[in-house]
């Protein structure tokens, strides 16, 4: 007996079963910072409006979050008699799916990483172009007009958003010479961080990064003030958890991504000794960022912004791609 | 050119708003933990309502209806009587509804005897809607309120026993209609 | 495993392609759709073309059935279209198409038959920068000639947008 169990764990089966344990503990992390990533969000936007926020529930109003959860499972899922009921209860759950999927392909420290395929980047935009359907399939199942505006903004939104998102990170992808995001960290590592030589690709990648999230000032599918809710405005109880989980799963990805493109990973002083205290402080900046610039900045018009999409930043990628490959073909002769 | 001046200049100002905005993290937070530190309220702050008393002690109101007509919504309820030993009005009950009322104070501006009146006081929640309807004897108080000299009957050409006619005060006895001096 | 993969992705391959038509509901058929584009990327992955599969999702879950999708949602389709799409669907209507299907298909099959000499996929991957080779070396002209093609629907397309003021 004891020895078929041995014969079982094998080196093999053994890694698989540790590599296994690593994704679930990489998730278990990632849907627990994202879900304190709520907590941060309303403390920091009170600090910056001059107020104190959630401070009742435990220290700081840590458990503020646990009791929003507790509501929110005991609320009343309620579904509207008029929706489409597959896509309905589909959209949430594609929300939140596709932002924990993305979060997979990143490399967080040497040894620790869900997964690293080669093509670890167009995976990223694979991902991310599924992820409009989850607003989508919600503000048009919903039958709803906020909803289906929300819908058809957020899709117009993302599109748009998602061809220069992937123009701006092809500067990176010339310069490494691989698709591979552990490859692109270990190269900044022994060259030098991204920001650097591909600064207007970063200055792209953070508008593309809030306009996927859907975050303000880009948040114009969800604008409370104009929409109600956008695409969730029918939904409740947990499926609106999702939603809402989701949001904050995306940011807490893009905050990774933009981490391991563009500053270097887990990379910094003694990060041979604490990687993962390295990646976890950057990726805690971009985080706060995402929210000073909601605490900032107002909604632009929906036109406006779309404008600004095709006349200014897909024009600053082309020319940033250009200019980096031709930089590349000199240095190279 | 101007174009791009625009557009250079539309992003500096967004920039700036944004570091603006982070500045405030290091000011002072500008609200109280407000149950643990009362905010200051004015005196003539209008919260719950009371019913005053005399500086005598007896009640001032005189159940005149005047509040209860004055009420933009309605919850004020009174039934006038008299008491048999010196004729003085007083309300038989005085009933006022929290849940509707809206704190006007326009009760209190119709008030000829400075009965009803407002006070700082606005912790008025409660569990049970029906223990919001507050009758008399939660309405009054021990004392005066804002007004601590005043006396309606005193003052008023009402006969009361212990004071007739022509005897409050700055008021001239009363004219015998039946002579014929001036 | 990976055969596997590729015959349990060209199943469902297959079975969405089936629901896409046979699907009364315009919005269902479209998600059947993405299915199938969905679980034909996975084929390539499966037949050693990950570049191929990851610019399938991209390019066509990720980008032209959103704009599909898109429109079908600004349609405004009720029960009614249900209803006639239901009638639509009787035998009379789909038994001829599928007998010719089902020739060429026969045929098809009798043509790539004999060809033993065909190599075996999968054995080799192909990458971004194979298929960059490819492109920009044996099929340059043609990828120029594509090139031209989009840069006339681009501006044909700027000129049908453009406000008449």
């Amino acid at each position: 007996m004891f020895e078929r169990i041995q014969e079982l764990l094998s080196p093999v089966v053994l890694a698989a079963i540790w590599a296994a344990c690593k994704a679930i503990i990489i998730l278990l992390t990632l849907v627990v910072s994202a879900a304190w990533m709520i907590w941060l969000e309303r403390r920091l936007l009170a600090l910056w409006q001059d107020r104190y926020g959630p401070n009742r529930v435990g220290p700081f109003g840590l458990g503020q979050v646990i009791a929003d959860m507790i509501k929110i499972f005991f609320k009343e899922d309620w579904m509207p008699p008029f929706v489409d009921k597959f896509t309905f209860v589909l959209a949430p759950f594609l929300a939140m799916m596709f932002m924990m999927l993305a979060f997979a392909l990143i490399p967080i420290t040497p040894n620790w990483g869900v997964f690293a395929p080669d093509l670890g980047m167009l995976l990223f935009f694979a991902i991310a172009g599924l992820a409009v359907y989850a607003v989508m399939l919600g503000g048009w199942s919903s039958n709803s007009k906020y909803s289906l505006l929300g819908g058809l903004r957020s899709t117009a939104q993302t599109i748009s958003y998602e061809v220069f998102m992937g123009i701006s990170l092809m500067g990176i992808v010339a310069q490494a010479g691989t698709f591979n995001l552990r490859e692109i960290v270990l190269w900044q590592e022994q060259h030098i961080w991204f920001v650097i030589p591909q600064f207007f690709g970063f200055l792209v990648w953070c508008l593309a990064g809030i306009a996927v999230t859907h975050r303000t000032p880009f948040d114009l599918p969800e604008a409370e003030s104009e929409l109600a809710a956008g695409y969730h405005t029918e939904y409740s109880g947990m499926k609106f958890g999702m939603f809402f989980v989701g949001e904050y799963v995306g940011i807490v990805m893009v905050s990774g991504l933009t981490t391991a493109l563009f500053f270097g990973g887990w990379d910094g002083p003694f990060s041979e000794h604490v990687p993962f205290l390295w990646f976890a402080i950057k990726c805690f900046i971009f985080m706060s960022g995402f929210i000073l610039l909601r605490a900032a900045l107002p909604r632009p018009r929906y036109d406006h912004m779309m404008s600004f999409a095709w006349k200014i930043c897909l024009p600053l990628s082309l020319i940033n791609l250009l200019a980096t490959a031709g930089i590349m073909l000199w240095a190279g002769n | 050119m101007s174009q791009t001046l625009a557009i250079l200049h539309g992003i500096w100002t967004q920039f700036r708003s944004i570091g603006m905005i982070f500045m405030h993290s290091f000011r002072p937070r500008n609200v109280i933990s407000y149950p643990e530190v009362k905010p200051p309220v004015p005196p003539r702050y209008r919260g719950r309502i009371v019913l005053t008393r005399d500086p005598d002690g007896d009640e001032r109101c005189v159940a005149c209806n005047l509040c209860a007509v004055a009420c933009p919504v309605g919850c004020i309820s009174l039934q006038k009587a008299e008491r048999p030993e010196d004729g003085r009005w007083y309300p038989e009950f005085f009933r006022i509804n929290f849940s509707r009322c809206i704190f006007c104070g326009l009760c209190e501006e119709a008030c000829p005897t400075n009965a009803i009146q407002l006070t700082p006081d606005y912790e008025l929640c409660e569990y049970d809607r029906q223990n919001l309807v507050y009758e008399k004897e939660h309405l009054q108080i021990a004392g005066p309120g804002k007004y601590h000299d005043y006396n309606f009957y005193r003052v008023a050409g009402m006969s009361i026993t212990g004071k007739g006619k022509g005897q409050a005060l700055n008021e001239d006895a009363p004219i015998d209609v039946k002579s014929l001096l001036p | 495993m990976v055969e596997f993969a590729f015959y349990v992705a060209s199943t469902v391959a297959l079975f969405s392609t089936v629901m896409v038509v046979v699907n009364t509901h315009p919005v269902h058929a479209l998600l059947y759709l993405v299915l199938s584009l969905l679980s034909v990327a996975m084929v390539f992955f499966t037949l050693g073309a990950p570049f191929a599969g990851a610019l399938e999702v991209i390019v066509y879950a990720g980008a032209i059935m959103v704009l599909f999708v898109f429109v079908v949602m600004m349609l405004n389709l009720g029960r009614k279209t249900v209803e006639q799409e239901r009638a639509w669907l009787k035998a009379s209507g789909w038994i001829g198409p599928l007998v010719l299907s089902l020739i060429l298909l026969v045929q098809l099959v009798l043509v790539l038959a004999p060809m033993s000499h065909l190599t075996p996929a999968g054995t080799q991957i192909i990458d971004a920068k194979t298929i960059g080779i490819a492109l920009f070396g044996p099929y340059l002209l043609a990828v120029e000639l594509a090139s031209t093609l989009l840069l006339a629907g681009l501006v044909a397309a700027y000129h049908l947008g453009r406000h008449e003021d």
